[in-house]
């Protein structure tokens, strides 16, 4: 009996420690980050050009480079993630094509992220011949975060209930409006959570953006522009030594863009569910 | 061909890869009356249900053999397209499956598929199909909240209201009663019996006595052989079988 009580109280300590030390590492860096950064944040560093290779100004041309380049992985990857989860669930029975295309997903989410900026500069860059730019970035990036689309979007869709399926075609519903009408309807909060993450990446990614899509401080004026993203930013400034204030600066704004993206999206997600539910 | 049958299945047999789960099944439903599929468990009662309207279609391994005729054309004719097929024969599961939407937007799917937008022809449709399936007093107010917030019985209710919405000829019930109250039961089988009016009902009663209740004819199925069917005074007092005989009188089952 006691042998147990035992257990049952180490038990409790160890989950304990694990919980508080990811809250303690979380809170560490929040505080390093935002406790270095945020004096410096004023509103001119969000509206102003950076001067100076970044020692002085803001990082407005940085922040829409970042925006731009997010969305272009975006608006390629989701489609093309979405639509083969449909068709691994909803189009193929479990079959050779659909292990390969697994097997295949799973691989490519292993891959290093500069293995893809390789990829990216020799394909987009020189091959096709699109330089340093939005364009070549965000269509590496959008290569980087697909197997997670598809594995989230994959895994939202198979946890919908059959019934919904079967409903739908009962009442006459072709697979096609089945599948838009009751089953992504159904998956979107899944799919939703992909997003998210592959947001994060893009943003947080440094390496195969560097390579893909250059790091220029000038404001970009079409998809061909090259740019600068937040977090290639903040690399140069504390790698090459430029500004440490001006970096910390940059990360603050970094996490602060990124919990406003968090909220704004669960906020959206929450809406549709309750107008839904 | 007899004109009044609304579906004549003939010789029909289903597997599910070597299972065999209806054994050269011949049955005629006439139109605009309830007939009774019922017998134990694992008898074809679902299989044949589901035959009806193909949804057997996206069973992996299934196949089946003879022919069933909906009025006269055959439901395997390739060019009976499944998606139309389904529109003229609705069906109704055993457990209540509102879709994770308004209470509106679940009855609406079926004319929406249509391609039906106008918004007054949608609340038309919806409430006469609500009407019909004895739940529009009690969800008029609030239409617009989610279905998954109604109770069982007035799911299962919604359930053939959305059928009805589409107006079909044949109606598939299985077992729309099992798991509700028999306050919820009686209103559904009152609503069937006024949709026979209108409809051809195949009803799987989820126990002899609501068969006996609602149905006019009744076949009696097991292990996947239809043992006997007729009109449901003579299965339910005078049945010809020893093995219905059995069942109705709960010798068995």
């Amino acid at each position: 009996m006691r042998i147990r009580y035992f257990t049952q109280d180490t038990a409790k300590l160890l989950i304990w420690i694990a919980a508080l030390s990811t809250i303690a590492v979380m809170t560490l860096i929040l505080i390093q980050i935002l406790g270095e950064g945020l004096p410096v944040l004023h509103f001119r560093f969000f509206s102003d050009s950076p001067k100076n290779m970044g020692r002085e100004g803001g990082i407005l041309s940085i922040i829409i480079g970042t925006v731009a380049i997010t969305n272009v992985a975006l608006l390629v990857a989701l489609p093309l993630g979405v639509g083969t989860a449909i068709f691994l669930r909803e189009y193929t029975r479990e079959s050779r094509v659909s292990r390969i295309i697994r097997f295949g997903t799973d691989c490519l989410a292993g891959v290093p992220s500069i293995i893809f900026g390789l990829f990216g500069f020799v394909f987009f860059v020189i091959y096709l011949n699109m330089g340093w730019s939005i364009l070549s970035g965000g269509l590496t990036l959008a290569a980087m975060i697909l197997p997670t689309l598809i594995s989230t979007a994959e895994e939202a869709i198979k946890t919908t209930p059959y019934s919904y399926r079967e409903v739908s075609y009962s009442l006459g519903g072709t697979k096609w409006q089945t599948v838009t009408r009751a089953i992504l309807p159904s998956a979107l909060p899944g799919i939703f959570t992909g997003v998210i993450l592959g947001v994060g990446r893009s943003i947080g990614e440094t390496a195969a953006v560097i390579l893909t899509a250059g790091s220029s401080l000038v404001m970009p004026t079409s998809l061909f522009s090259p740019i600068r993203t937040m977090s290639v930013h903040f690399y140069i400034l504390a790698r090459e030594g430029i500004s440490m204030e001006m970096a910390y600066a940059t990360g603050a704004a970094l996490i602060l863009v990124v919990l406003l993206i968090n909220t704004v999206a669960n906020l959206l997600l929450n809406r549709y569910i309750r107008h839904k539910v | 061909m007899d004109n009044r049958n609304k579906l004549t299945v003939r010789d029909f047999s289903f597997y599910y890869g070597s299972l065999q789960a209806l054994r050269g099944v011949n049955l005629n439903i006439p139109s605009n009356e309830i007939f009774a599929i019922f017998g134990p468990a694992r008898s074809g009662k679902t299989t044949l249900l589901k035959s009806i309207n193909r949804l057997t279609d996206f069973i992996f391994g299934a196949r089946h053999t003879g022919t069933i005729h909906l009025e006269e054309i055959d439901i395997h004719d390739p060019k009976m397209s499944p998606p139309h097929l389904r529109r003229r024969v609705g069906m109704v599961f055993d457990l209540p499956t509102p879709l994770p939407v308004s209470i509106f937007d679940n009855v609406a799917y079926g004319p929406k598929l249509n391609s039906i937008t106008q918004k007054n022809r949608l609340n038309e449709i919806v409430e006469k199909a609500l009407r019909s399936a004895v739940l529009w007093d009690e969800v008029k107010d609030r239409l617009h909240t989610s279905a998954l917030r109604l109770s069982g019985g007035q799911q299962q209710r919604l359930c053939i209201a959305r059928v009805v919405a589409l107006e079909p000829e044949v109606l598939l019930l299985d077992e729309p009663c099992s798991g509700l109250d028999p306050i919820s039961t009686a209103s559904i089988e009152e609503t069937l019996v006024q949709l026979k009016e209108v409809y051809t009902v195949v009803l799987v009663p989820h126990n002899i006595q609501q068969a006996s209740r609602v149905a006019d004819r009744a076949g009696f199925f097991l292990n996947g052989e239809l043992v006997e069917e007729g009109s449901a005074y003579q299965i339910f007092t005078k049945p010809r079988e020893k093995q219905t005989e059995d069942y109705v009188t709960g010798k068995f089952g």
